[in-house]
């Protein structure tokens, strides 16, 4: 096949669910670009690989006939340059190649914000294959550790380090954990989770400077309090911004991200952005311009792919939904629930005398829509709450239906009944719980959204 | 507490060493009294045999068995060859030749083991029971606050097929090759358990009773790992405990119980195929001539695998048999939790993974054919092939080698369940009836999945859990048999173990949820 190939850059989830779905409609010939990894692999499971639940071949979700069953062809390769008009990428062995259309999927990279000594030996981010692989080469050699930039990834580096026996130092800058996107009680929970598992967390502090030894690799991070702090590795984790360098040198227009509109499309003919390295130019109501995030990263490449096969579709991620893992404590969040709420916005707040386990509702305060729920330690069921949102049902209804929504495995304790006690004290309703419906369950995942 | 924990597994490598030791221990002296007593037992004819042995062992003392076991062999194999020349049939010893130089060994034994049951006991699973307990308990401080504990698995040579997994391997192998086709050379191992054996059915021990006995021992300490390392499952709680009791009441209490009645020796859990002598003319006429009893158990043992059987998957998913009462799913799910993750997940393994596990079924229902045929016809053979021949390669292939050697052994290199996912033949029947006509289903929750892929890697049953996971796709599989675990490793809260409506259970959307497609 002689045509000229759909040329995606970057292997990651948008890229890849691109090229899958592109193939699921069409024989196009498809190029996928990365120089970070041969297969895909899940970015998200890194973690597991240096934690040793998991071998680095256990993060590709598929077999490697995979892709050659599926006529999708692997590049092993650095993107130097884009020639737009000439539709046309070059390569750093300096090959060009000539694209159909061009998807540019290139993912992120962490955020270095010109700390003094940031690029000493020890100290690193952690996105990539490489990270992982500098991490592990560097394993054997440290003792204790800090880490800087209380988010996701923050937790999850301390989490890594921590159970591989290192001692964590863990700076916040904001007053509490991840306290922009919680609301405080549950920051709070987050806060005294990762004090138990013995993690030095320290709130409302940022860092000053990272010190080397002689041999240029870090022994010291001082703080905006003075603290210095004994480390052999640094990790930075306040967050990622868009891997874009080499895109900022052409005619594609970039901000933050690559800017695209509702369709994907670049403000160049036939080449389109997707995934963390996109930015929406008009994002839809509610939600950020730019969404480092698994889920949208796939949805982006859905949607690409139907434009790519002909059928020009708007990029429309329906409501928000989000997943992570605090250690021990399961997070899960379905609409908004603001950290601060402002408005009509107000929350029911339930948490669990003893355990780890906390629900926050966030509601309408004029008409009681629901508008989100925070979730901690209970899992929820995904289908429900689509519907939910969907059909703009209200607390009372959601309160009332907690068994439908529950997901957590069998014989578990349910805490329904007493999260609708407090409810029911709260806003002096005298609701009961509905008993678990197969037929809701189920109509609500066939109902399209 | 570290310390505490090699302490703890030193003792039990003491106590491990001691029980392999305890081999070559002791020594062996068959009087004239004892040799009557078997010749008249067993209806010895052979002049020729009673002779080599009257000549070569009794009233010699021996120091070790495989020397009295290989005069007891040679003298067997030389006379029945002479017997079969001759053609006098009645004279030929039909026994398996180290079977029956088992049941001699162990009313010749003598010396320190024998004197000593209990001390030995001690020093071999008393040793073995405290050391691993003191290995196992103090995870409870180490492993720190509940939550999924999978930390360094692939870091530790022991469950990342390293030395020690090979060296466990080998271990469990020989165990096995020995337990099944060379019992009189452990004998001593059955002294130890005597006092056990003969407290329960008043007989003493088999290697097939030290078998239980240490099978419950071992459940029972895993078990014990098992509650700690899930303790904030309780699925994983629930399960554990079923499965526990089922293997010490039903597999061992109970069927050891009824020998005391002189009733049949039977563990009623333990349905037909993978309980494949079953309809076995010996176990028939045991059946038929043991009254009322005997009749009842075999209306249970065909209603058990006709009607309890696939009803209960219907409702529940194979699962309620796999993971909650089978005894081979017990120690799987005790003994082999830390090896789960071994199971391959290829597509490659999911084919053999049929055309095997269905293939020993089909095997296992035509042996049966041919023997309720013989059974009820009297011909020994049909359509020209012995049913004997067919019992026999059955019950070595499959029975000994498959499900033990291969089951068991290959744990720290194949995972915990080759034996339930490549054999069973029982499990192939559930699998059937789960796949076509069950409730059962593992839910995915929408859109959540993040293809991190844990879910895939514990399954013991080498399904590639993330595949339909990271589609949005309820997952419907023959070989699930629910143990939970992708449920409890999963990160974000996506997989759930459920029994619902038959509709739509292997729902799959175009798209995962979340996009407005």
């Amino acid at each position: 096949m002689n045509a000229t190939p759909i040329i995606i850059i970057g292997n990651g989830i948008a890229g890849i669910t691109t090229a899958r779905h592109i193939r699921k409609k069409s024989n196009k010939p498809i190029l996928i670009i990365s120089k970070e990894s041969k297969y895909f692999f899940s970015r998200t499971a890194l973690m597991y690989v240096y934690m040793g639940h998991l071998k680095w071949e256990h993060t590709q979700p598929y077999e490697s006939h995979f892709w050659k069953k599926n006529k999708l062809n692997l590049l092993q390769e650095t993107v130097t340059n884009i020639d737009s008009e000439n539709k046309k990428i070059t390569l750093s062995n300096e090959s060009i190649l000539t694209y159909d259309s061009l998807v540019l999927a290139t993912g992120s990279i962490p955020n270095k914000f010109g700390w003094p000594g940031e690029n000493h030996k020890g100290v690193q981010g952690l996105y990539s294959k490489q990270d992982i692989e500098n991490l592990e080469s560097l394993s054997a050699s440290i003792q204790e550790s800090v880490i800087v930039g209380g988010g996701l990834i923050g937790i999850e580096l301390a989490e890594m380090l921590h159970s591989r026996g290192k001692k964590v130092t863990f700076l916040v800058r904001e007053k509490s954990f991840w306290n922009n996107v919680l609301p405080k009680q549950e920051s709070k929970i987050i806060n005294e989770h990762i004090l138990s598992h013995g993690i030095d967390l320290r709130l409302d502090t940022s860092l000053e400077e990272i010190i080397a030894d002689e041999n240029g690799r870090v022994k010291l991070v001082r703080t905006d309090k003075g603290d210095l702090i004994s480390c052999q590795f640094v990790g930075l984790t306040a967050g990622v911004k868009p891997n874009i360098e080499f895109v900022k040198q052409t005619n594609i227009a970039t901000n933050r991200g690559v800017l695209v509109n509702k369709y994907l499309e670049t403000n160049q003919p036939d080449v389109y952005a997707i995934g963390d390295c996109a930015e929406q130019k008009e994002p839809q109501p509610g939600r950020r311009s730019i969404e480092a995030v698994w889920y949208t990263g796939r949805m982006m490449g859905e949607t690409l792919a139907q434009t790519l096969t002909g059928t020009k579709t708007e990029y429309n991620p329906g409501n928000w939904f989000n997943s992570a893992k605090f250690f021990d404590i399961e997070y899960q969040t379905y609409g908004l629930v603001s950290a601060h709420p402002e408005d009509n916005e107000k929350h029911f707040h339930w948490k669990h005398s003893a355990k780890d386990l906390a629900i926050t509702i966030a509601y309408n305060k004029e008409t009681y829509e629901f508008l989100g729920i925070n979730t901690f330690g209970i899992r929820m069921r995904h289908e429900i709450f689509e519907q939910i949102l969907y059909h703009k049902r209200t607390l009372f209804h959601v309160a009332e239906h907690l068994k439908d929504c529950n997901f957590d495995p069998e014989f578990f304790n349910s805490y329904e009944e007493e999260i609708i006690t407090k409810f029911n004290l709260e806003f002096k309703t005298k609701l009961k719980l509905k008993r678990k419906s197969w037929s809701r369950i189920f109509n609500s995942k066939l109902m399209k959204s | 507490m570290k310390k505490l924990q090699q302490l703890g597994l030193g003792i039990f490598v003491i106590g491990l060493a001691l029980f392999s030791f305890l081999m070559f221990l002791g020594s062996y002296n068959l009087s004239n009294k004892q040799f009557q007593k078997i010749i008249e037992s067993k209806r010895i004819k052979s002049e020729i045999f009673t002779g080599k042995i009257k000549s070569k062992i009794v009233d010699k003392e021996f120091s070790s068995s495989f020397e009295i076991s290989e005069i007891i062999i040679n003298s067997l194999k030389e006379s029945n060859k002479i017997h079969k020349t001759n053609k006098e049939w009645n004279k030929v010893i039909y026994d398996k030749p180290h079977s029956f130089s088992y049941e001699i060994l162990k009313v010749a034994g003598t010396g320190i083991i024998k004197e000593n049951k209990v001390l030995f006991w001690l020093l071999t699973f008393g040793l073995g029971i405290f050391g691993s307990l003191l290995f196992i308990i103090p995870n409870l401080i180490i492993l720190g606050p509940p939550g999924i504990k999978n930390n360094g698995i692939y870091f530790n040579s022991a469950t990342n097929r390293g030395f020690l997994g090979w060296f466990v391997f080998i271990f469990l192998v020989v165990f096995y090759v020995l337990l099944y086709f060379y019992p009189d050379y452990i004998v001593n191992w059955t002294y130890i358990v005597d006092p056990i054996s003969e407290n329960l059915s008043g007989n003493p021990a088999s290697q097939w009773f030290l078998y239980g006995f240490l099978y419950c021992t071992v459940m029972t300490v895993m078990a014990i790992r098992m509650y700690i390392k899930y303790r904030n499952n309780k699925y994983q709680i629930l399960r554990t405990t079923s499965v526990w009791f089922f293997q010490i009441v039903f597999a061992f209490l109970i069927p050891e119980i009824l020998v005391r009645f002189e009733k049949p020796w039977y563990d009623f859990k333990n349905a037909f195929p993978l309980d494949y002598d079953f309809f076995f003319s010996w176990n028939l006429n045991s059946l038929i001539d043991s009254g009322g009893f005997g009749l009842f158990i075999l209306v249970w043992g065909i209603v058990l695998t006709l009607i309890i059987v696939p009803v209960m998957v219907y409702f529940f998913g194979k699962r309620w048999y796999c993971s909650w009462v089978c005894g081979c799913g017990g120690l799987a799910e005790t003994l082999g939790d830390p090896f789960r993750h071994l199971s391959n997940k290829s597509i490659g393994a999911w084919k053999l993974e049929r055309w095997l596990v269905h293939g020993v079924l089909v095997f296992s229902l035509l042996m049966t054919g041919f023997t309720l045929y013989s059974y009820f016809s009297g011909s020994q053979s049909v359509l020209g092939i012995k049913t004997q021949s067919i019992q026999n390669i059955y019950g070595f292939l499959i029975g000994s080698i498959f499900a033990g050697v291969i089951g068991t052994g290959f744990y720290p290199i194949f995972g915990n369940r080759v034996w339930c996912r490549f054999g069973c033949p029982l499990a192939a029947y559930l699998g059937l009836v789960q796949r076509f006509k069950s409730r059962f289903r593992i839910t995915t929750n929408g859109g959540q999945c993040i293809s991190c892929g844990n879910c895939s890697i514990y399954c013991e049953m080498g399904i590639d859990v993330r595949a339909y996971a990271q589609k949005g796709q309820d997952i419907v599989r023959s070989s699930c048999v629910g143990c939970g675990v992708c449920s409890a490793v999963c990160p974000r809260g996506v997989l759930k173990l459920e029994n619902g409506p038959l509709e739509n259970r292997t729902y799959a959307p175009e798209f995962p949820l979340g996009n407005s497609l």
